[in-house]
């Protein structure tokens, strides 16, 4: 059974990769990514993403849920963009080509499309960097290459022990609700969306009061094998650097440069067709 | 010889309470000792062995009277940290205390704490991974593993800082009995092989013993009340006095009259047995067998429900369930058991229709049920769950067991004169307006059982109703379910691994194994059945080789007969109040 959104071991060059690279990767990208809003160089990022996405052979089953939801917010989003500042695209842009009056202040122009598909692409771009990073690296490794990068090894740690607990917590879950289902407790679509987000409580309490005494034993067990002994600590899982991080690494880097000269070429982080 | 832990006239109190938790303890262990400390829930002795590994006072504060030291050395030179270099713990919880993703970096976690290079964790991992047979599910999740597993990555963890002492708190809590035997042999295997010093915790005492100890302490309200070899202490009453269970031959041959001596070694059955001790009391076990007359209650009862060729199966080359087939009878009280993962929970959950049946049929008073949907099934057939936090949802005792009645629209009036029957049904209600929250782990269980029975239903369906409990809260729990099936008629289904609890409490029992059904007969017949424990991962209970030692055939008359000397001379516990101090 493939879990929503959690690492899933496969055998491809990128999850060969240490997850420094990875998380490297993954930042560099990201801050390109949202500091950019130039369209050929996110034009290029987002080709690169579907094809890094591709490679990982991450399966649809594993993000698509999530993409949806994700989706539905970019929508929200986008919406609301066009009706909290409908004219962001013309100050960008400075010029105003209108494509039809739609009601009262509200005119559609080229630059807003132009300026909102901006923003959309950016999304698409990064959604697939993420959705990679995070079902190709193993938690712990994931763990082990914050604490590389200089993080503390504490909260490193917590992030992995968190990913750890999710299908625990997840099962658990699915246990506490059907005993509450039985009990008379509706939780499929029969009862009404507001007395479903009601009942949710008859499962969020003991879930929680039971996740409470995951918590206790846990720390009571990490503490009992020497957890903090140390301002530092080894990682079983960590991967050594090899070729192909290396490789990477220059790649990426090099990236990142590039598109940052592209972008800031004539001095504003926007590409301008209108002029 | 030097103790490895001393303790002179020590006593804790935790910061909460008003009250020592364990008072004036003298004890001394010496190096390569194996030493079980025994006694009921709450006695301390859980708190004696946070002591041991450092957890008091460091995790849990409070006051400390007295000395104590560990390898001659102080603990509060040492810190938590110093005390985990030499006192290993294995945990209650095998699942709770996994923290590596996978088996080998759950057993690498002390050395990465340690700072130890990669190269050098590989190597050491692999080796203690080989000494308790791990080695082939290294890079498997710890939660994937078989409870057997489990056990022994844990230990595994424990073992690889190679520690002086290791320390066991209730290792047999959550495993099958046939598993639960093969972690204590495997403790005295590495007992045996590095000489190390093993404390084992727990409060079953015959399970627990089956490879010897050197000594055994008995915990009771704090105190030392016995420190002694196995062979001294069984034969006196101390055991019982304290509440703890003892091995049931033992109690077997003190009701047939028999004045044991610790030269008779009744450590072991099979010693005692092969040693000629059992011989002279033969007589004896005989004579009360004999006298002893068991009724025959054979009668036929109305069926309340039947499962048909039941096949379950999440992947198509896997199935969990295989044709199983059986009935149950209106007022029954049935004991589903087998190993760790045969699919026994899988029942429960097709029972309740939270899954689907691939195949087969089950109807209830006759009618087809498969339709029904979760909230409908659940009316006529309540699932308690094993740890009652995990069903609890409200704040106050009479919201909780009202709250099957009020989702299902009852008037308020009908509700509060149910909910308070049913409370006085379980004891609680002078509890009634209590938050939960100031409960006991009985008291709680007590309140998912009142908030299941609370709607009438035909069927109750526990799972593991007495884990981790000791034998006066055993008794507790049991007893009240007994109370119910014999006032209100109900039919109980428990799902267990305590081989007692099936014994003592169940007219019947389903044996599953591998997804099928082996085996459908009365607990007494399963228990001494050498092939069928084999195969179901049970253990086969020591009055069999009472039986037998004795010449009694078949065995499970013996059984039948113990059981039912039990249940009417009953040197049970009496029945325990709730308590009323809080």
């Amino acid at each position: 059974m493939s879990r929503i959104l959690s690492y899933e071991e496969k055998d491809t060059w990128i999850h060969r990769l240490s997850g420094v690279t990875k998380l490297i990767f993954f930042l560099l990208w990201s801050i390109t990514c949202m500091i950019s809003y130039d369209t050929r160089v996110l034009a290029v990022m987002f080709v690169l993403s579907l094809i890094i996405f591709a490679m990982s052979k991450t399966k649809w089953k594993q993000v698509g849920t999530v993409f949806k939801f994700i989706m539905f917010f970019l929508c929200i989003n986008l919406i609301a963009i066009f009706f909290f500042s409908p004219t962001q695209g013309t100050k960008i842009y400075g010029t105003e080509t209108p494509i039809c009056h739609l009601f009262g202040n509200y005119t559609l122009t080229k630059e807003q499309l132009f300026y909102e598909a901006n923003v959309m692409l950016k999304y698409l771009t990064i959604i697939p960097a993420v959705f990679m990073f995070i079902v190709t690296t193993n938690p712990s490794e994931f763990a082990a290459s914050m604490n590389k990068v200089g993080i503390h090894y504490n909260i490193g740690y917590s992030v992995a022990l968190a990913l750890r607990y999710i299908p625990d917590v997840q099962d658990d879950f699915a246990k506490i609700k059907h005993a509450q289902e039985a009990r008379g407790i509706e939780m499929s679509k029969k009862a009404s969306f507001a007395s479903r987000i009601k009942n949710m409580a008859a499962i969020i309490f003991p879930l929680v009061f039971s996740s409470m005494d995951r918590i206790d034993i846990v720390s009571n067990a990490m503490e009992l094998r020497g957890f903090g002994k140390n301002k530092k600590r080894t990682w079983y899982s960590a991967k050594p650097f090899k070729r192909n991080d290396y490789i990477t690494l220059g790649v990426v880097i090099l990236f990142t440069i590039v598109a940052f000269c592209i972008t800031f070429q004539d001095g504003s982080r926007f590409y301008n067709p209108f002029v | 010889m030097k103790p490895i832990i001393e303790f002179k006239n020590f006593s804790f109190k935790y910061r909460s309470q008003k009250e020592a938790t364990i008072k004036d303890i003298n004890l001394a262990i010496y190096p390569g000792e194996k030493v079980l400390i025994v006694g009921p829930s709450g006695s301390g002795k859980s708190t004696l062995a946070h002591c041991i590994n450092g957890l008091v006072p460091f995790a849990y504060k409070g006051e400390i009277t007295g000395t104590y030291t560990i390898n001659g050395q102080n603990p509060h030179d040492l810190g938590i940290f110093g005390l985990s270099k030499l006192v290993g713990t294995v945990l209650q919880d095998t699942d709770g205390q996994f923290i590596g993703l996978t088996v080998a970096e759950d057993i690498a976690f002390s050395l990465e704490n340690d700072m130890v290079p990669q190269p050098e964790m590989f190597e050491r991992v692999a080796k203690v991974a080989e000494t308790v047979e791990v080695q082939s599910v290294l890079g498997h999740a710890p939660g994937a593993l078989s409870g057997g597993q489990k056990q022994r990555v844990s230990m595994a963890g424990v073992m690889i800082d190679q520690v002086d002492i290791l320390l066991f708190d209730e290792p047999l809590a959550n495993l099958d009995p046939a598993t639960g035997k093969r972690a204590i042999e495997l403790i005295d295997q590495i007992y045996r092989q590095d000489k190390t010093t093993v404390v084992i915790i727990e409060h079953r005492l015959e399970d627990a013993l089956t490879c010897g100890a050197d000594r055994i302490i008995v915990i009771g309200d704090g105190r030392i009340v016995a420190d002694m070899t196995p062979d001294e202490l069984l034969p006196q009453d101390i055991l019982q006095q304290e509440g703890i269970r003892e091995p049931l031959y033992v109690t077997a041959l003190k009701y047939a009259g028999c004045k044991l001596a610790k030269e008779d070694h009744p450590a072991d059955i099979q010693t005692m047995d092969r040693e000629g001790h059992l011989a002279g009391y033969k007589g004896q076990v005989r004579d009360w067998f004999t006298q002893t007359r068991v009724p025959k209650t054979e009668q036929e009862r109305e069926i309340i429900l039947e499962v048909k060729n039941l096949d379950f199966a999440y992947r198509k080359d896997k199935p969990v369930l295989k044709d199983v087939s059986f009935r149950i009878h209106k007022g029954e009280m049935l004991s589903i058991v087998g190993k760790n993962g045969a699919g026994k929970s899988t029942l429960s959950n097709l029972i309740c229709g939270f899954l689907l049946p691939d195949q087969g049929s089950i109807s209830l008073h006759g009618e087809d049920i498969l339709e029904r949907s979760i909230k409908e099934r659940g009316e006529s057939i309540g699932l308690v769950m094993q740890n009652p936090n995990q069903m609890i949802s409200k704040t106050m005792i009479f919201e909780e067991v009202a709250l099957g009645l009020q989702v299902r629209g009852v008037a308020p009036e009908e509700i509060e004169t149910k909910v308070f029957d049913t409370l006085k049904i379980c004891g609680l209600y002078p509890f009634r307006n209590w938050p939960i929250s100031a409960l006991s782990y009985g008291q709680k269980k007590r309140v998912t059982i009142a908030s299941i029975l609370v709607m009438n239903p035909d069927i109750i369906i526990l799972d593991e109703p007495t884990a981790g409990q000791d034998y006066r809260h055993y008794t507790e729990i049991m007893e009240f379910l007994k109370g119910i099936n014999k006032e209100k008629g109900i039919t109980i289904v428990m799902i267990t691994h305590d081989m007692h609890l099936m014994l003592e409490y169940t007219d019947r029992a389903l044996v599953i194994a591998e997804g099928q059904l082996l085996a459908d007969k009365r607990p007494s017949e399963v228990l001494t059945d050498d092939v069928l424990t084999k195969k179901a991962y049970l253990k086969r209970t020591s009055l069999y080789d009472l039986a037998v030692g004795c010449g009694i055939n078949p065995p499970s008359d013996l059984v039948d007969c113990f059981i039912y000397y039990e249940r009417e001379n009953g040197r049970k516990m009496e029945e325990t109040e709730p308590c009323q101090e809080y």
